[in-house]
């Protein structure tokens, strides 16, 4: 009876495992492909029933990629919008969290529902009119027009508000006892125990800022404030590409690598700091 | 707990420091609201020299939309899409954190293939994706033949399937990223009662529906929520694969949105258009956190 029950169990176990890697391929299969594909030297084109494999495996498709649009210049544009959101971020959210947590003063609910509509709203259904106001600003083709309206954040502030009302009062008064500026204890007592909230804001502002593609496609036209998204859909549509699979799966992978190996290098905290953290 | 916690620095310290972020949110998202409400009311199209100048007509712009077939065309796609993706993007969701959850061989690496979708650009998603499902050679097609399906292949191109295309693609993407807010409910929950409900001969099925999935209501309303805010947001994947064609079968109110004020130049109408979208964003986002309000009052009041 006991040996009968640990069969089924096992059996179990083996079924479970089976559907969860049969899943686990099915999802990873397209990504596969494309890379395989860009492997394909670039004078042996796909055909019907041709799956994988070209006779030899050449970066050809890689090379004439990068000869056909600025990669560089575009990867530098994404770095830099992306690091200026950031930076601005960690600053506004930090400094908002902490006025919302920390004191109580009039009109705080009023203001902190004001910021909280970011979150009902989002910045893409409001592209009419901010485009108006980029135009108005003169920001047009910038790279700071594409950062500029992200520079606050519902999302970071009330994450960080959460965090912070987290911190054990009596940190808060021994803080204060010693005679802690409002900065210090900001640095000193708030922030410390709020650093995995941080760092999960960080992380999904990053890959939420990298991978954007309609507002950067809105408000360039040149490529020296074009980020990767907006080359790489500009590069689909380059005449000579046409149906050149293993050209596009090249191009298309370039623009997808950079976050790509940073997310398998740092996986284990990527999606700890999500499971840790207040984004649940 | 209450907010007055320190009262270190001047009284008017709490301004200065919430003074950044609410100064970009009133320049980013209050005033364009308003603004976009005010410029609906109005007659303003950039291409056409003696509408350059916004000339106020009412509600002529709302009632235009409704009586445009393209209008009803485009809502009733985004109607289908949200209801399509949303629902099926967070079961799967929910049974990938389960499963990923389970002491499995080698669970790492499905998690990974689960979430890798999330880091890539939706726009390299798509592009990746427009190869698969290509005609005749790709994968996709390739794989359904074998399976036994003969049917048409032009997952972008034709009228019918051009939508579920784009659906396929945002829901290979999504469910990844949702799996990982179960995966944190899964791993949040309280052994013990599950340990009781085995005690008591409750079956997998039982535990799921008594305990799993009433613990994980907070979850849900949070996923939900991006999910359907998220299913507005995101049209990369349409730019790359149909542009909203073919005649309009893929078309929704974002794209549709896009298309008015850039390749019309019409002002006033894109304005009626941002004002129905951002309408209907509003009623989803309150009547789901309401409803799971109530629900859990109907469960433990």
């Amino acid at each position: 009876m006991a040996k009968r029950t640990w069969n089924r169990r096992a059996l179990g176990q083996t079924t479970l495992t089976l559907l969860t890697w049969a899943l686990g391929l099915l999802w990873i299969v397209p990504l596969l492909w494309a890379i395989t594909a860009s492997l394909r030297p670039l004078n042996e084109p796909i055909q019907r029933g041709d799956v994988w494999f070209g006779t030899t495996l050449s970066i050809e498709s890689y090379t004439k990629a990068l000869s056909l649009a600025p990669f560089g210049l575009y990867f530098k544009n994404t770095v830099i919008i992306v690091l200026m959101i950031l930076g601005v971020q960690l600053i506004t959210i930090t400094l908002a969290g902490f006025a919302f947590a920390n004191y109580r003063f009039r009109g705080q609910k009023v203001f902190l529902f004001l910021i909280l509509l970011q979150l009902m709203i989002p910045t893409a259904a409001l592209l009419v009119p901010n485009f108006a106001t980029i135009r108005w600003l003169n920001l047009y083709d910038t790279r700071l027009a594409i950062a500029i309206p992200y520079f606050g954040s519902a999302f970071g502030t009330f994450l960080m508000r959460q965090a912070f009302l987290e911190v054990p009062q009596d940190l808060v008064d021994a803080g204060v006892l010693d005679g802690c500026s409002w900065w210090q204890l900001l640095w000193h007592v708030y922030l410390p125990p709020s650093i995995p909230t941080l760092t999960a804001f960080m992380l999904s502002s990053v890959a939420w800022h990298w991978n954007e593609f309609l507002w950067p496609l809105i408000v360039t036209k040149s490529d020296a404030a074009r980020p990767l998204t907006a080359g790489l859909v500009r590069f689909t549509q380059l005449g000579e590409i046409g149906a050149q699979w293993s050209l596009l799966s090249a191009a298309t992978l370039l623009v997808a690598a950079p976050l790509l190996v940073v997310f398998l290098i740092f996986q284990r905290r990527f999606i700890e700091s999500f499971l840790h953290s207040g984004l649940k | 707990m209450t907010t007055r916690r320190s009262s270190v620095g001047v009284k008017a310290l709490p301004y200065f420091l919430i003074l950044p972020t609410l100064a970009f949110v009133s320049l980013f998202t209050i005033w364009p609201t308003l603004n976009a409400i005010y410029l609906s009311f109005f007659k303003q199209r950039l291409n056409i020299a003696r509408f350059r100048e916004p000339t106020f007509i009412g509600w002529e712009n709302y009632i235009n939309l409704f009586h445009d077939p393209t209008f009803l065309k485009v809502l009733k796609n985004t109607l289908i899409y949200v209801v399509g993706t949303v629902p099926l993007s967070i079961v799967v969701a929910f049974l990938m954190a389960w499963l990923v959850n389970q002491p499995l061989r080698g669970r790492g690496w499905t998690r990974l293939f689960f979430f890798h979708p999330t880091v890539l650009p939706m726009v390299s998603a798509a592009t990746i994706w427009m190869f698969f499902l290509t005609p005749d050679y790709g994968l996709f097609n390739t794989t359904l033949a074998w399976l036994g399906y003969h049917g048409p292949q032009n997952w972008t191109g034709n009228p019918n399937l051009a939508l579920f295309g784009v659906m396929l693609v945002a829901f290979w993407k999504n469910a990844g990223y949702y799996m990982i807010f179960y995966l944190a409910g899964l791993q949040n929950l309280p052994h013990e009662v599950f340990e009781a409900a085995q005690l008591d001969g409750a079956n997998l099925l039982q535990q799921l529906r008594y305990i799993t999935f009433p613990l994980l209501r907070r979850t849900t309303l949070f996923v939900s929520t991006i999910a359907f805010i998220g299913a507005f947001q995101t049209i990369d994947h349409i730019f790359v694969l149909t542009q909203g064609g073919p005649s309009n079968a893929s078309n929704v109110l974002l794209y549709y949105l896009w298309q008015i004020r850039f390749e019309n130049q019409d002002v006033g109408r894109a304005s009626a258009v941002t004002v129905i979208l951002i309408l209907v964003l509003l009623v989803f986002t309150v009547s789901n956190v309401w409803l799971s309000e109530r629900r859990e009052e109907s469960q433990y009041g």
